[in-house]
C-alpha cells in the first residue's frame, strides 16, 4: 500500500492504494460510485472523470497518477442545492435512459464546455467529436449531443449577463 | 432542426390528457444524473464476498474433477464450488412463464461443458484481486469432447451430439431432435400454399444470413446474494425478468420458491441479454455456502465471450408474384444457431417468421424454423426477438421483388402491405374447429408512416447521378413488432394512498432505463386525476409488488400500463366513495382533476390529501389500495417506416451513413422524449447490426472480438442526422390508444441500409454485417454475378 493525497470533488482525500491500482478502482473502494466500469480498457468512457482540467478515463490511469492532483467526479458536478445546467439539460432532454453511460457523458461534456469560450457556441459536429469515445447502447445519441448543446447556450447566455 | 414530431393522423375529440402526452422528465432523472449509487455493481454490504468463475478452455468437455487446495490455502479465499457441490435439477433459463417453451437442458453447473467460457467452477473471496487469483490455482481435469460450430454440419449423421433427450411434463417442450442437434422446430401453413404459388407469375427465392450479435449493455450482469435474518435468499440483480427469477432459481439450487426474493434496482441496460437469469444460481449457491454476502459481476470480455448473444441465421424466403406485383404466396425457411443450450431457442425460431410475413397480404404462408445445437456460446432474447433477422431478409428481399418487376419498392409495399381490420395470417393457432385466429390488426397507420417518411426523405426528388467513386443511394424497409405476447402475458401494479395524498405505485414492471417507471407514473397519474409528483413508484422486487412478467416483447406500456390504470381507477373510485359520502352525494357525481375533488359546479373544496388523512386518521377509517392486472388477447404490432440516404465508397467498401428518417405509428405517445428515445436507440443498435457488429469466432471456438475496440458498436462519430416522427393514430384495445415502441426500431436499418446499398452501386448484399471488405468483394464480384433467376 502506497500513501497519496488528493482533493476529490474538492475535499481533502488521505488514501491507501496498491500499486497497480485504477483511479477508477480507489475512487469506486472510497465510495465514489458515480464513475463506472464498463470496458476497463478506456474504449468507452463511461469511468470519465476530470483530473486538473482534463478529462480522462480513469480505468486506464494508475490512482499515484492522481497524487496531489484535484479530481473531479461526477458527484461533484451539482451545487449544493442546484443541478449543473448539463444534468439539468440531460433530464429535460431525456439524454438518460438506463443511465449507466451518463456519469462518463456528462465529465467529458463539462471538461468540454469548461475548456472553451461560452461565447463561442459549439457545432453539432464538434459536440460529437468531442463525445467520440463515449459509448452509449440506449440512446443513439441525439439526446446527449442536444443536451449537451442546450447546455452550451445556458452557458453563453449566463457569461454574457456576467459580462453584461 | 426539430429532430422529434408527433403527428396525430386524427384529431383527439375529447378533453386532452394532462400527463399522459407530456414529455415529463425521468422519474429517475436526479438519481442518474448525479451518480447515485444505484446499480447491482454500486451495492455493497457488510462482510461482503467477491464471486469470480473458472471457466471452461474446451469448447466441449466432461469435467471430471476439480482440485480447489490451493486455491483454499490462500488467505481469503472462502470457497470453491463445481457440479458436484451443486444440485443437478435441469431447468431453463430463459426468462419467460411457466411452462417455458424450452427443454429443461442444463444446471447451474453441468458436468459436461458445452462453449468455451462456460462456467466450471465458482469461487468466492474477499476480494476481485483475490477471486482473480484464485481461478489459476484451480486444477480441472478434462475429458475433451469433439466439437461442432456450424449449425448445418451439427445437423449432419455423425457429428457430435451436444444433448440427449430431456425427460419433461406434459405440456413442456422436449429437444426435438437430440440426434441431429435441433433444439426446436417449428412449422406453420396459412392457405392453400400450393395453389397460390400456382397462381403466381413469377417465383423468386433469396438466401440470406445473419451474425452473432452482442447486447453490449453497458451494466454487465450482476447479481449479489444474501440470507436475510428470516433466512432467506435475497438476490438483487440486474435482470429484466425478477418473477421468472425467482421460479426459475427455486427450481436450480432446489429451494421452496418462498425462500427467495428477487429485487432489481436500476438497471444498466438489458435489450434481452438480462431476460434470463444468468448469475443468480450462481452467487446465490456462493450465498448459502459461505453464508456471507455474495456480489458477482462480468468482466466485459467474458460479458462479451460468456453471456448471451443474438441467434445467427440462414433464411431463404420465396415468394410468387403476379406481373401486377401482387404477392400470392409467401415462404421462409429459417435456421438458427442458438449455440449450446436451448433458452429462448424455440420462440426466436418460431418469431422470425411469426413476426414478419404477416406484414403483407398474400393468399398463402409457409414457415418452417430450426434451431440448432452448437458448441457455440448461448444465444437467447434480443431486442427485436427474431424479427430483426427476419425483417433483414424479408426486406431486403421484397426490394429484390420490386427490383424483378421494375417496381419502385415504395410503391411494391404500398400495393402489399397489411392494414386495418382482419387478423394476423400468421398467428392462426389449430383450435377445436381447425385454425382459428389470434391477434388483430385494430390499429395501422402504416400508410401516414410512409407518406411522412418519403417525403422527409425526399424519395420522389430527382436525385443527380453520382460520378466518381463515392455513390450515393436511398433504401427503406418496413416492419412490425408486437405489444406484449397475446394470451402470455400478466402485469400489474398496486397503488396505495399516503397521509399527504400521494400514492405508492408498487408495480412488478421492471424499468431497465426503457423508462417504464416514469410512463407508468404518468398513465397512474392520468387516471387518478393527480399530479405525477404525487406517484412515488418501487418496482420490481418479488415481496413487495404484484406479479409481472417482466421488461420483454414490447409489453410494458400496453400490458403493465393496463393494470396500471386499472389499479388507478380502482384506488380513485374508492376515494370517490369516501368523498361521496363526505359530500353527502352520489360518488359518480364527483371526479378528481389535479388532486381536487370536483363535482358538476366545479371544486367541492376537498382535495385528495383530504380524503387520505379523513381514510388514515378521520371518521372513515381505512387503507385506500387499488388493485389492477392485466393481460390481453391481442398484441397490436406497432408499425415502423425506416428511410436512410447513404454514402458508398467504392474504392474502400466504407459506407457512410448520411441521413436517417425513422417514422413509428405507437398508437399514443405517453411520453414522446422517451418514445423517440427508444426509437433512436433501436435504430442506432440497428445500424450496428447492419454494418459493423459481429461476433467472431476461430476454429476452437474462441472468440476474437471479446472487447469494444473489435467488436465496434456505433459511436456518436458514426451517427446519421437523425430525424424521428412518432406517428399517433390511436390503438382501440391500448390504455389511453397506445401500443409498444421499444423493439420495433432495430428491424429497420439492416433491410434499409442494404437496398441503398443496392440503390447507390447495383451491389446487393445478402450477409450482415456490410463491412467495407463485403461491399468491396461485391463490387469485385458485381460483373460476375450469376443472373436473376424468374
Amino acid at each position: 500500500m502506497i500513501e497519496m493525497n488528493l482533493k476529490v470533488n474538492g475535499r481533502e482525500q488521505n488514501w491507501q492504494v496498491e500499486p497497480g491500482e485504477t483511479l477508477l478502482e480507489a475512487l469506486r473502494r472510497h465510495h465514489f460510485k458515480g464513475p463506472k466500469l464498463v470496458c476497463g480498457t478506456g474504449d468507452c468512457c463511461a469511468c470519465t472523470v476530470v483530473v486538473g482540467n482534463k478529462s480522462v478515463c480513469s480505468c486506464c490511469l494508475p490512482a499515484l497518477k492522481a497524487d496531489g492532483q484535484q479530481v473531479t467526479t461526477v458527484e461533484g458536478l451539482a451545487g449544493e442545492d442546484e443541478l449543473h445546467p448539463l444534468q439539468a439539460a440531460f433530464i429535460e432532454s431525456a439524454a438518460s435512459q438506463c443511465g449507466f453511460c451518463t456519469p462518463g457523458f456528462l465529465m467529458r461534456s463539462y471538461s468540454f464546455l469548461k475548456n472553451r469560450n461560452p461565447a463561442i457556441l459549439p457545432t453539432e459536429s464538434e459536440v460529437r467529436k468531442a463525445l467520440a469515445g463515449n459509448i452509449c447502447r440506449c440512446t443513439g445519441y441525439v439526446k446527449p449531443v442536444e443536451a449537451v448543446l442546450k447546455t452550451a447556450q445556458a452557458l453563453k447566455e449566463k457569461a454574457s449577463q456576467q459580462n453584461g | 432542426m426539430d429532430k422529434v414530431t408527433v403527428q396525430a393522423v386524427a384529431p383527439e375529440k375529447d378533453e386532452p390528457f394532462v400527463v399522459v402526452g407530456a414529455s415529463a422528465g425521468r422519474v429517475d432523472g436526479r438519481g442518474l444524473v448525479t451518480g447515485a449509487p444505484v446499480y447491482t455493481v454500486d451495492y455493497e454490504m457488510p462482510n461482503m464476498l467477491h464471486a469470480r468463475i473458472l471457466r471452461s478452455p474446451h469448447a466441449h468437455a466432461r469435467v471430471l474433477k476439480v482440485d480447489a487446495s490451493q486455491a483454499l490455502a490462500l488467505k481469503g479465499v472462502h470457497r470453491v464450488l463445481w457440479w458436484q457441490d451443486l444440485p443437478q435439477i435441469p431447468h431453463s433459463t430463459s426468462g419467460v412463464p411457466h411452462p417455458e417453451p424450452a427443454p429443461y437442458d442444463t444446471c447451474a453447473l453441468n458436468s459436461t461443458v458445452r462453449y468455451k467460457g462456460e462456467p466450471v467452477a465458482l469461487v468466492a473471496a474477499e476480494s476481485e484481486p483475490l477471486a482473480e487469483q484464485a481461478l489459476k490455482l484451480i486444477e480441472v481435469e478434462y475429458e475433451a469432447l469433439p466439437a461442432v460450430f456450424d449449425p448445418a454440419e451439427a445437423m449432419k449423421p455423425g457429428a457430435p451430439q451436444l444433448h440427449t433427450q430431456v425427460k419433461m411434463a406434459p405440456g413442456f417442450k422436449i429437444i426435438y431432435d437430440p440426434e441431429h442437434n435441433l433444439a426446436a422446430h417449428t412449422e406453420y401453413e396459412f392457405g392453400d400454399v400450393e395453389a397460390a404459388f400456382g397462381e403466381a407469375d413469377f417465383v423468386i427465392e433469396r438466401h440470406y444470413e445473419t451474425p452473432t450479435m452482442c447486447h453490449c449493455a453497458l451494466e454487465p450482469h450482476a447479481s449479489l446474494a444474501f440470507l436475510d435474518a428470516y433466512d432467506r435468499l435475497n438476490v438483487v440483480s440486474s435482470t429484466q425478468v425478477p418473477f421468472h427469477v425467482r421460479r426459475q432459481l427455486a427450481r436450480a439450487l432446489d429451494l421452496p420458491l418462498r425462500r427467495i426474493r428477487i429485487a432489481k434496482p436500476r438497471v444498466g441496460g438489458g435489450f434481452g441479454g438480462k431476460q434470463e437469469m444468468v448469475l443468480e444460481p450462481l452467487a446465490g449457491a456462493l450465498a448459502l455456502a459461505t453464508h456471507r454476502p455474495v456480489r458477482l459481476v462480468l468482466p466485459r470480455h467474458e460479458e462479451f465471450s460468456a453471456s448471451r448473444v443474438r441467434h445467427a441465421s440462414y433464411i431463404t424466403v420465396r415468394a410468387g408474384v403476379t406481373k401486377a406485383g401482387q404477392i400470392t404466396a409467401l415462404e421462409m425457411r429459417a435456421l438458427t444457431n442458438t449455440g449450446a443450450y436451448a433458452s429462448h431457442s424455440d420462440t426466436v425460431a418460431h418469431a422470425i417468421g411469426h413476426k414478419t410475413l404477416g406484414l403483407y397480404r398474400a393468399k398463402a404462408y409457409r414457415y418452417t424454423g430450426q434451431a440448432v445445437y452448437t458448441n457455440r456460446p448461448v444465444a437467447g432474447a434480443f431486442r427485436g426477438y427474431g424479427a430483426t433477422q427476419g425483417y433483414f431478409a424479408l426486406e431486403s428481399f421484397i426490394d429484390e421483388l420490386a427490383f424483378e418487376l421494375k417496381m419502385d419498392p415504395l410503391a411494391f409495399r404500398r400495393l402489399n402491405h397489411t392494414g386495418k381490420g382482419g387478423y394476423d395470417p400468421m398467428d392462426y393457432k389449430e383450435g377445436l374447429n381447425g385454425m382459428e385466429p389470434g391477434r388483430s390488426i385494430t390499429s395501422c397507420a402504416l400508410p401516414e408512416c410512409l407518406d411522412v417518411g418519403a417525403k422527409l426523405i425526399g424519395w420522389d426528388e430527382p436525385r443527380p447521378r453520382s460520378e466518381g467513386p463515392i455513390k450515393r443511394g436511398l433504401g427503406m424497409a418496413i416492419c412490425m413488432q408486437g405489444s406484449g405476447v397475446a394470451n402470455l402475458e400478466l402485469g400489474g401494479a398496486t397503488l396505495k394512498l399516503n397521509d399527504d395524498g400521494s400514492f405508492n405505485l408498487l408495480t412488478g414492471a421492471t424499468d431497465i432505463g426503457q423508462g417504464s417507471d416514469t410512463v407508468l407514473s404518468q398513465i397512474a397519474a392520468e387516471a387518478l386525476g393527480v399530479s405525477l409528483e404525487n406517484i412515488i413508484l418501487a418496482s420490481a422486487d418479488t415481496d413487495l409488488t404484484v406479479m409481472d412478467y417482466g421488461a420483454y416483447a414490447s409489453s410494458t406500456t400496453y400490458i403493465t400500463g393496463m393494470g396500471v390504470k386499472k389499479a388507478a381507477e380502482d384506488a380513485r373510485r374508492q376515494i370517490l366513495e369516501v368523498a361521496a359520502d363526505m359530500c353527502e352525494t352520489e360518488s359518480s357525481a364527483l371526479t378528481i382533476k389535479n388532486n381536487e375533488i370536483c363535482g358538476p359546479y366545479g371544486k367541492t373544496g376537498l382535495s385528495v390529501s383530504d380524503i387520505a388523512y379523513e381514510t388514515l386518521y378521520g371518521q372513515h377509517r381505512t387503507q385506500i389500495i387499488g388493485k389492477g392486472d392485466a393481460t390481453s388477447k391481442e398484441s397490436p404490432p406497432p408499425f415502423f417506416a425506416q428511410f436512410v440516404e447513404l454514402e458508398v465508397d467504392t474504392e474502400t467498401g466504407l459506407v457512410t451513413l448520411l441521413r436517417s428518417v425513422n417514422v413509428l405509428d405507437l398508437g399514443k405517445a405517453v411520453n414522446p422524449a422517451l418514445a423517440s428515445g427508444q426509437v433512436e436507440g433501436a435504430v442506432t443498435m440497428g445500424f450496428g447490426y447492419a454494418i459493423t457488429e459481429e461476433l467472431r469466432f476461430d476454429d476452437t471456438g474462441t472468440v476474437r472480438n471479446a472487447g469494444f475496440v473489435d467488436y465496434k458498436v456505433f459511436s456518436p462519430l458514426d451517427m446519421p442526422q437523425m430525424q424521428t416522427v412518432l406517428i399517433e393514430d390511436p390503438e382501440p384495445t391500448g390504455p389511453f390508444g397506445l401500443k409498444s415502441a421499444g423493439e420495433v426500431g432495430i428491424n429497420g436499418p439492416a433491410p434499409a441500409i442494404a437496398n441503398a446499398i443496392f440503390n447507390a452501386t447495383g451491389l446487393r448484399l445478402r450477409s450482415l454485417p456490410m463491412t467495407p471488405v463485403r461491399v468491396l468483394e461485391g463490387l469485385d464480384n458485381l460483373s460476375g454475378q450469376p443472373k436473376l433467376s424468374r
